[in-house]
């Protein structure tokens, strides 16, 4: 079956920094084929003998043909394991599992699509913007982050998107200001239908309301929950839980990783997130005083 | 598989000794993916309840060195969704079955074990017996032998004869022995050493605990030789039951230690986790392993409590070369005839 993820060794071509965060490309064939855009890869930090069990989960920038077919990552630096990976070279060897999770939902037709950054994660858009034009739908971009060095591919969506629009905190690129204070501004701008997120989960949360209140449907990636709480990537150690309501009303704990990364906007409780919501399946329930419970 | 590496764990015989421990083997679907599960002696279910739990809120996992700690809250589809979900997909696959079963009373263990008599393709019963006792102010069974043998006491007249029954323990106890012979007094087959060692982690970012059920169970290689120690003193206090071990194997090397300990059979836990992968190639190196000792892994079993220089019988392979130091070493030679049989 070639939608199986695959575990491999996968050489480093090249590593660099791109603003504050690191961009590694790795000859990784058997992933990048079956790679589709909203999937992650999860890498083991550390080398061969490490003690660091945890493989970090990051999404996938951009797959390309070359050397049979590579796999590009964009990440920050914000820990030992994230370190050691900055720290490879040309040549060295990491271990990859990968592709994981499910991949964006495509529209049917040729529909115009909001895609809105922040951070390193807003890099997986730029595989999925590929993948829309294809299709022959308008893309728009819509980036943001504190400040210049933390907005990652502004020059890729002027070049590839049908617009795009970069706020920072601080004005040190584009407009000054917040994503959620331009976006309905822009949704209005590129009369977008769909409306597709990765970044920081308070991010994705503003972002899921106003396309809500919009009317317009979200497909939010929450890979930096994923990044923060997963252990595996694979699905088997269910640390990676977050409340998502289904079809079916019920309020479930699904997993980031495998019944993620890509989830609908509006089903995560993201008020909830970090909690077990009272009325999810299997919450706890407190006892009456008849059943040995406080009286 | 091949015929060095047949074990079994009571009545049970496994066609290999590798097995994934509870909690660390999904629904089998997700390992599936990327090795055949027959290649499992046997697949060990998550910790099934009587009810459906979401556990405990996130951070439910740290890192630790060589080490993962971990408070999930036993989260689980309940014993009704496990049946109607899991089992089946389980069932169609080439591996027995060892359902792990949690509980919060002896009641609610029993109950477990009364609805699986009916199910076909239970090869086994593990008790989890790190569960809070809420008859004892929520304390584990695992502390107490007496608990920890009421649990497997109520399993065992529960489950369907015949069917092993097997008591996780976990380690965090004075003296552990004293537990295992209370579970095998209470009708265990076999005992699965060990569950998580309890431990903590605090954040300095937060100036929190890390795990939002603030303690934890610390698994992974950092582990491991107190997984030994435990395989090693259960196995000289009663070496006639059958022990799974578990506790930190990342390579086959790991396993044959354990097996030398004592274990009949090993079980593969956080290293699926970092490496899901690990379970074939931990299988292969053991065999090469037993293979390079000219061993099966039968006569491995304990084999660390023999006196050094005892050569378990089955090796004997060239005998000229393996008996001419060893008498050369050995002043009587009636002596080394008694050893070398």
């Amino acid at each position: 079956m070639s939608d199986t993820p695959v575990q491999t060794s996968a050489t480093v071509l090249t590593v660099r920094q791109v603003q504050d965060y690191h961009a590694i490309t790795l000859v990784a064939p058997a992933i990048a084929e079956r790679f589709r855009p909203g999937q992650f890869v999860a890498l083991a930090v550390g080398g061969e003998h490490s003690g660091r069990l945890v493989r970090r989960c990051f999404g996938v920038y951009e797959v390309k043909s070359d050397y049979g077919g590579t796999v590009e990552l964009v990440f920050a630096d914000t820990e030992p394991g994230t370190a050691w990976l900055a720290g490879l070279r040309s040549r060295d060897q990491v271990d990859v599992v990968g592709p994981l999770g499910r991949p964006f939902r495509l529209p049917r037709d040729p529909v115009g699509c909001l895609l809105v950054g922040g951070g390193p994660g807003g890099a997986a858009l730029f595989a999925l913007a590929d993948t829309l034009r294809r299709r022959g739908c308008p893309v728009h971009f819509l980036l943001g982050g504190p400040a210049a060095r933390q907005v990652f591919g502004s020059r890729m969506a002027n070049r590839i998107g049908d617009s795009a629009t970069v706020v920072t905190g601080d004005g040190s690129m584009g407009e000054r200001g917040a994503v959620p204070e331009v976006m309905p501004r822009v949704i209005a701008e590129t009369g977008a239908d769909v409306v597709y997120a990765c970044g920081p989960t308070s991010l994705l949360r503003s972002v899921t309301r106003i396309a809500t209140e919009h009317g317009l449907p979200s497909q939010v990636s929450v890979e930096e929950f994923l990044q923060r709480t997963g252990a595996c990537g694979i699905g088997t150690c269910m640390t990676c839980v977050l409340p998502v309501h289904g079809e079916d009303g019920v309020t479930r704990m699904v997993r980031a990783c495998a019944d993620g990364p890509v989830l609908r906007g509006d089903r995560v409780r993201w008020g909830d997130l970090g909690t077990i919501p009272f009325d999810a399946l299997g919450a706890p329930r407190v006892l009456s005083a008849m059943e040995g419970g406080p009286a | 598989m091949s015929d060095r590496l047949k074990t079994r764990i009571g009545n049970l015989e496994l066609s290999g000794p590798l097995l994934n421990a509870s909690g660390c083997g999904g629904t089998g679907r997700e390992l599936a993916q990327f090795f055949e599960l027959s290649r499992l002696g046997a697949f060990v279910t998550t910790s099934v309840m009587s009810q459906p739990r979401a556990g405990r809120p996130t951070p439910r996992a740290a890192e630790a060195p060589a080490g993962l700690l971990t408070a999930m809250g036993l989260p689980g589809p309940g014993i009704e969704g496990f049946l109607e979900r899991d089992l089946p997909w389980l069932a169609e696959q080439d591996v027995p079955l060892i359902v792990s079963i949690a509980g919060n009373t002896a009641e609610e263990f029993a109950e477990l074990a009364r609805r699986l008599r009916a199910v076909p393709g239970v090869a086994a019963i593990e008790v989890n017996t790190a569960c809070p006792n809420v008859e004892d102010r929520g304390r584990m069974f695992a502390w107490h032998p007496g608990a920890a043998a009421s649990v497997v006491g109520a399993v065992r007249a529960a489950a369907r004869p015949g069917v092993p029954v097997l008591a996780k323990l976990a380690p965090d106890v004075t003296d552990i022995t004293t537990v295992a012979l209370a579970c095998a007094d209470a009708g265990a087959d076999g005992l699965t050493l060990i569950n998580t060692v309890e431990g903590m982690a605090i954040d300095p970012a937060t100036l929190r605990p890390a795990l939002t059920g603030v303690s934890g169970g610390l698994s992974g290689p950092a582990i491991r030789p107190i997984a030994v120690r435990c395989v090693y003193q259960v196995h000289a206090a009663l070496p006639d039951l059958p022990i799974i071990g578990v506790g930190g194997i990342a390579t086959g090397l790991d396993a044959l230690e354990f097996v030398l300990a004592g274990a009949s059979a090993v079980a593969v836990g956080t290293t699926l986790f970092h490496d899901p992968t690990a379970a074939p190639r931990i299988l292969r190196e053991l065999e090469e392993a037993l293979s390079a000792r000219r061993m099966r892994l039968a006569d491995a079993v304990g084999l660390a409590h023999r006196p050094a220089g005892y050569v378990p019988p089955q090796v004997r392979p060239e005998p000229q070369a393996v008996q001419a130091p060893l008498d050369a070493a050995v002043a009587d030679p009636g002596e080394a005839k008694e050893r070398l049989p």
